[in-house]
């Protein structure tokens, strides 16, 4: 079932990912760690290479050739994404480094503009750290109120406490819209409209969504939306902070530079345009082009087949998982991305993650960076085996099996 | 035994495997065995704050010589730390301070157990040998 995308076979499509043909300790890798990042097909790798060998120039400065040229493909980068996540207008489109200086800028900006003192700011109790200490961090300027919405034992978020925790004084919603380590997925259509009830924004966290199924902005009607370039098959070092035109031409900028001015004199600069007035400095064209071509690429293999086979996946590692003895599976929500937190018996996640990797396999151990969630669940951390397309049902049976033989060494 | 000395003898040791899983099977024999420390000392105080497991180690200064006791919450990391207390416990502080750990990287272990894995060794050995500094410094005074 599932086992080809665009009428390739996996092995095929496996073969245009250099790294996943890699050996570790002599054993063949079996990368389940797409949810810390995701490997680069030779088209990106090679598009990246290309901006440096044939285009490299800074973008909207020089009148040269050059630079005309990256500036174009700077902007179609955008118009990429734009239609990816089906935005209304590239304006609304801004390249940051990631998810993580996303989340900064709207925490800063917004804060900056939209928060005062005893306002409340509204969270969810299952977000990585970077959706949590930017709004700490403005919280603590502002004098604000940071509220969290906690979630049930599966890993579901109690709509009927965001409900009740959304006040006169929320400024703004911030929720993920899957998790990272227990693989929910969020209503986050069902958050945005009670939202918006009362006139409240809400931004969605989508460094663990994006890749594993459609991202529809306008759908959604979320007012922001982040994510990561490099958790989605492109470079590291560029991502997208996505917001509504009317909170961005709202917000200040939050770093100032080359680019994202009108007119500077040394008595009172004037700010450029959006998208620009947001772009800082000397942007990661290369990413940029990089990322529009990870994009393109999957696309190409088809999105919906992408989501069906990863779930196929996910499905599988949880029947093999669930069958050994002892193995405790974190986040059993009834809508997940291919994401598979699990603590074999008694065994530490950091023992059992120090001999799977000498069996050649990548997982994560430890809080993932998202310590809240192993506080409610009053465990020091777990194991994740985060899937991606180009994983194989060789490989989750590689992991059950390593897993097994874990607990024996430690049992 | 001096410090090297015994540090010959767990390189010794470790050469009899030739499958790193035997070579993490002893480690894991290690950390069973390892004696354990004194509840009224698994405390936030002597808590070793590696990324991803939790270590920690007691100090006893008596008669001029430094006692390690430790815990690991996880196995390996207890294996290490038995290593790390046969070498270095029931030693003055000068000899802990001039002591050169290079058995770590003659076990061949040394990819699991470099620095970059988090595993807390190197916090473990800055640990040991702060406090061999101070109680130096205390008994001068």
């Amino acid at each position: 079932m599932q086992l080809r995308l665009m009428n390739r076979t996996i092995e095929d499509i496996r073969s245009d990912f250099p790294i996943l043909s890699e050996h570790v300790y002599g054993k063949p890798l079996v990368y389940l760690d797409n949810g810390a990042t995701t490997q680069k097909p030779e088209q990106v790798i090679s598009r990246v290479a290309e901006v440096y060998r044939t285009a490299n120039a800074n973008v909207h400065r020089g009148v040269h050739r050059l630079s005309d040229i990256v500036s174009e493909q700077y902007e179609a980068a955008r118009e990429t994404v734009r239609l990816f996540i089906n935005a209304n207008t590239r304006e609304e489109i801004i390249f940051t480094a990631g998810t993580t200086a996303s989340i900064n800028a709207v925490a800063f900006s917004f804060g900056e503009q939209f928060v005062s003192q005893g306002d409340e700011i509204l969270i969810s109790a299952m977000e990585h750290h970077a959706n949590i200490v930017p709004w700490q961090m403005m919280c603590e300027r502002k004098k604000a109120v940071l509220k969290i919405i906690p979630f049930s034992d599966e890993g579901i978020l109690d709509m009927y406490e965001f409900r009740r925790l959304l006040s006169p004084r929320t400024k703004i919603v911030a929720v993920t819209h899957a998790s990272n380590v227990l693989g929910t997925i969020n209503p986050v259509k069902e958050i945005v409209a009670e939202a918006h009830k009362h006139d409240i924004p809400v931004l969605i966290d989508g460094a663990q969504s994006v890749q594993h199924g459609i991202v529809d902005v306008k759908d959604m009607d979320c007012d922001f939306f982040v994510f990561s370039g490099h958790k989605i098959y492109g470079p590291t070092g560029i991502g997208i902070l996505y917001g509504k035109e009317k909170w961005l031409e709202a917000m200040p900028p939050y770093q100032g530079g080359g680019d994202m001015v009108g007119t500077v004199t040394f008595e009172k600069t004037t700010y450029n345009v959006l998208p620009f007035k947001f772009e800082a400095g000397t942007p990661n064209y290369a990413g940029a082009i990089g990322l529009a071509c990870a994009l393109d690429y999957v696309t190409k293999l088809g999105r919906h087949d992408i989501a069906a086979r990863e779930m196929y996946l996910l499905e599988l590692a949880t029947k093999e998982l669930s069958s050994i003895n002892g193995v405790r599976i974190y986040g059993t929500a009834p809508e997940k991305v291919s994401v598979l937190s699990f603590l074999p018996g008694e065994v530490h996640q950091y023992d059992a993650g120090m001999i799977l990797d000498k069996m050649g396999i990548a997982v994560r151990t430890g809080t993932h960076c998202a310590q809240p969630i192993m506080d409610r669940y009053g465990i020091s951390g777990t194991v994740r085996a985060s899937i991606a397309f180009y994983n194989t049902e060789e490989e989750m049976r590689i992991l059950a099996k390593g897993v097994r033989q874990v607990m024996e060494m430690f049992a | 035994m001096t410090i090297n000395e015994l540090q010959d003898q767990v390189i010794e040791e470790f050469a009899l495997f030739d499958d790193w899983i035997d070579k993490y099977n002893y480690l894991i024999d290690l950390g069973k065995s390892l004696p354990p420390i004194d509840v009224k000392h698994k405390t936030n105080d002597y808590l070793i704050e590696g990324c991803q497991s939790k270590v920690w180690l007691h100090p006893a200064y008596e008669n001029g010589i430094i006692t390690f006791t430790a815990d690991s919450d996880a196995i390996i990391t207890r294996g290490i730390v038995a290593l790390l207390v046969r070498i270095l416990s029931g030693r003055t502080p000068e000899e802990i301070m001039n002591s050169d750990l290079y058995f770590i990287d003659r076990i061949g272990l040394k990819q699991n157990l470099s620095p970059t894995r988090s595993n807390g060794l190197l916090s473990m050995v800055k640990q040991i040998k702060l406090y061999a500094i101070a109680f130096s410094t205390k008994s001068k005074q």
